[in-house]
């Protein structure tokens, strides 16, 4: 977790935030910083918060009591203008002027943020839309939307990017290109926050994940220490010679769970605190035991716990 | 001033690209075109121009169609773009709000304006070229034109109030209708028929003038028939509100105040409210 003594790095800080819409409490106490060149990933149910979350790190919607920092200013500010000039935004199902060409709408844009035709063109062909750029946007489909929305998220080389939910309405391939440019983004020195679904696709890429559940924020850290903080199965296969197997299992089996035997492999798990004497323990069998890989709780797995979980 | 001029640039290539502007420029020229041509008829008895009996046919008419035309412009500015979530994306963009509100105003005052004074400007050439060149009466169909303009400007104001106020577009529709309604009609209707029954003469001159000063179509309608000599002789109510000593002025600062109220309100309104 990041340290208070650190306020000087942190490009976002979220102190005690809490939103009530009416009576509704859609986010509860909310305490979170970030810091200059990580790739947060936001995880919850729809409707955990994570779209308000962003809208007030955006200065779109005011708190109800707490206090947002963004690139050191209060985004709500008309102050805060300078800071939207190194800020992109791709919200959830983005939406453009329809009846403007893909051309046009990147212009547009591209004009308010003080970006050169040359670099929106750029764009415009890194997104795969340059054939496009002539037709109108009624005409565009899903993904190219969210292609041209990825595009204008990106013009005048924004420090800090805001993705919701960027990967819906791609395809594997355009989701791969997709997380390269982040990629890219990332090597120059942008932090990007990133709300998903797809659990898989974001879990080697975060270097924080902070799970949202009925707005409150159930948890926040790295794999690892997400990992810590649950008590959840880790996974062995073993790899056995033929024919051992059944006695690996059966020589383990008074210890540990096995899950599956087959004739040269064994999968069997254990909790974190019996996983150094099992590893010692397995290494004492000696030739029997081929190969062997430990398996950590997925991310998924640890969502899963974490919304299980009754909130306190 | 430069994000304002980059969003008007955009209202204005909008009015452009869906043929609003080429519309009301065609409606206006022809209306234009006809009044003038139905109005040449009489000027033989009376010793006016034939410019100015097209000025006050043109603002009896454009009294009605003005204001309905700059609240087809603005009812959609705000709330079509709350509804769709373009409004949710240009906010993260380094504009502050009342730049977007000016922004949309620059643009659908020049949108009416070329509207306006290309529609209205080429019936004064068709006008001028079919009496052989006499531009008696020009001042006149500019004070026309200008004052055409600014009645458009208030009724965009007035049309953002209902944009900023109402969740959804046919509200707001529906809404600019009925704000038509009793401002160009009902008003009027009202106060005219109070005059008719008011037999006792409650109302007194003095009264009357402030009831019709503060409505923005009366004032344009004031200023449209009675500033300028040739046009008060032959315009009836023009007598009314002269007597009453009603200056330009005056009447200018009542349509700039209609312009400034509600697009200030529309404004605070817009920075109170949460996307």
């Amino acid at each position: 977790m990041v340290e208070e003594k650190n306020t000087i790095n942190n490009i976002i800080s979220l102190k005690s935030v809490s939103k009530q819409y009416g009576k509704d409490n859609v986010l509860n106490n909310i305490n979170f910083d970030v810091q200059a060149g990580e790739c947060i990933v936001l995880v919850g149910h729809n409707g955990a918060g994570k779209t308000t979350l962003m809208k007030l790190m955006l200065g779109l919607t005011r708190p109800t009591s707490g206090k947002v920092e963004v690139l050191n200013g209060n985004p709500v500010l008309s102050t805060a203008v300078e800071q939207r000039l190194s800020l992109g935004y791709l919200p959830e199902s983005v939406a453009f002027y329809d009846a403007m060409t893909g051309q046009e709408v990147l212009s547009f844009y591209a004009e308010l943020k003080g970006a050169s035709k040359n670099e929106y063109l750029d764009l415009l062909e890194l997104v795969g839309l340059s054939g496009a750029s002539k037709r109108k946007i009624a005409t565009y489909s899903k993904g190219m939307r969210q292609r041209l929305g990825l595009a204008q998220a990106m013009l005048g080389d924004p420090q800090l990017l805001f993705l919701d939910e960027p990967t819906t309405g791609l395809d594997p391939v355009l989701r791969q290109q997709f997380y390269e440019l982040i990629d890219q983004m990332h090597k120059k020195g942008a932090t990007s926050i990133i709300s998903s679904h797809a659990l898989s696709e974001v879990e080697a890429r975060a270097n924080r994940f902070v799970i949202m559940k009925k707005g409150v924020m159930v948890a926040c850290g790295t794999l690892e220490e997400l990992y810590q903080q649950v008590n959840l199965p880790i996974r062995f296969q073993l790899k056995a010679q033929v024919g051992h197997a059944s006695v690996i299992a059966e020589h383990l089996g008074s210890k540990i769970s096995v899950h599956q035997v087959t004739e040269q492999f064994v999968e069997i798990s254990c909790f974190k605190e019996e996983k150094m004497p099992l590893i010692r323990h397995i290494s004492g069998l000696g030739d029997v035991v081929q190969d062997m890989h430990v398996i950590p709780p997925r991310l998924d797995e640890i969502y899963n716990h974490f919304m299980s979980v009754e909130l306190s | 001033m430069k994000m304002v001029w980059i969003l008007a640039l955009k209202e204005l290539r909008d009015g452009l690209r869906n043929r609003w502007i080429a519309a009301a420029i065609i409606l206006l020229a022809t209306l234009a075109i006809v009044l003038s041509l139905m109005g040449s008829a009489p000027t033989g008895s009376v010793k006016v121009s034939a410019l100015d009996i097209t000025v006050i046919n043109l603002a009896s008419l454009s009294v009605y169609l003005i204001p309905l035309i700059a609240l087809m412009l603005s009812f959609d500015a705000l709330v079509g773009e709350f509804e769709r979530g373009t409004m949710l994306l240009l906010l993260t963009y380094p504009v502050t709000r009342w730049q977007v509100i000016m922004g949309k105003f620059v643009g659908h005052v020049l949108i009416l304006f070329v509207a306006i004074f290309a529609g209205y400007g080429s019936a004064l050439l068709f006008m001028v070229t079919m009496t052989g060149g006499s531009i008696d009466g020009w001042q006149a169909y500019f004070m026309m034109m200008t004052s055409s303009l600014l009645l458009g400007a208030v009724f965009v104001a007035l049309g953002y109030l209902v944009s900023v106020l109402v969740k959804e577009r046919a509200t707001a529709i529906g809404s600019v209708i009925g704000l038509w309604l009793v401002f160009v009609v009902l008003y009027d209707l009202i106060l005219f028929g109070a005059l008719l029954l008011d037999k006792q003469q409650v109302i007194g001159q003095k009264l009357f003038s402030v009831l019709m000063l503060i409505s923005p179509t009366d004032s344009y309608r004031i200023l449209n028939l009675s500033i300028f000599e040739g046009v008060s002789q032959s315009a009836g109510i023009a007598g009314l509100a002269s007597g009453a000593g009603i200056s330009t002025g005056l009447l200018f600062s009542v349509i700039l105040i209609w312009i400034i109220i509600p697009l200030a309100t529309t404004l605070y309104i817009f920075q109170q409210k949460e996307l």
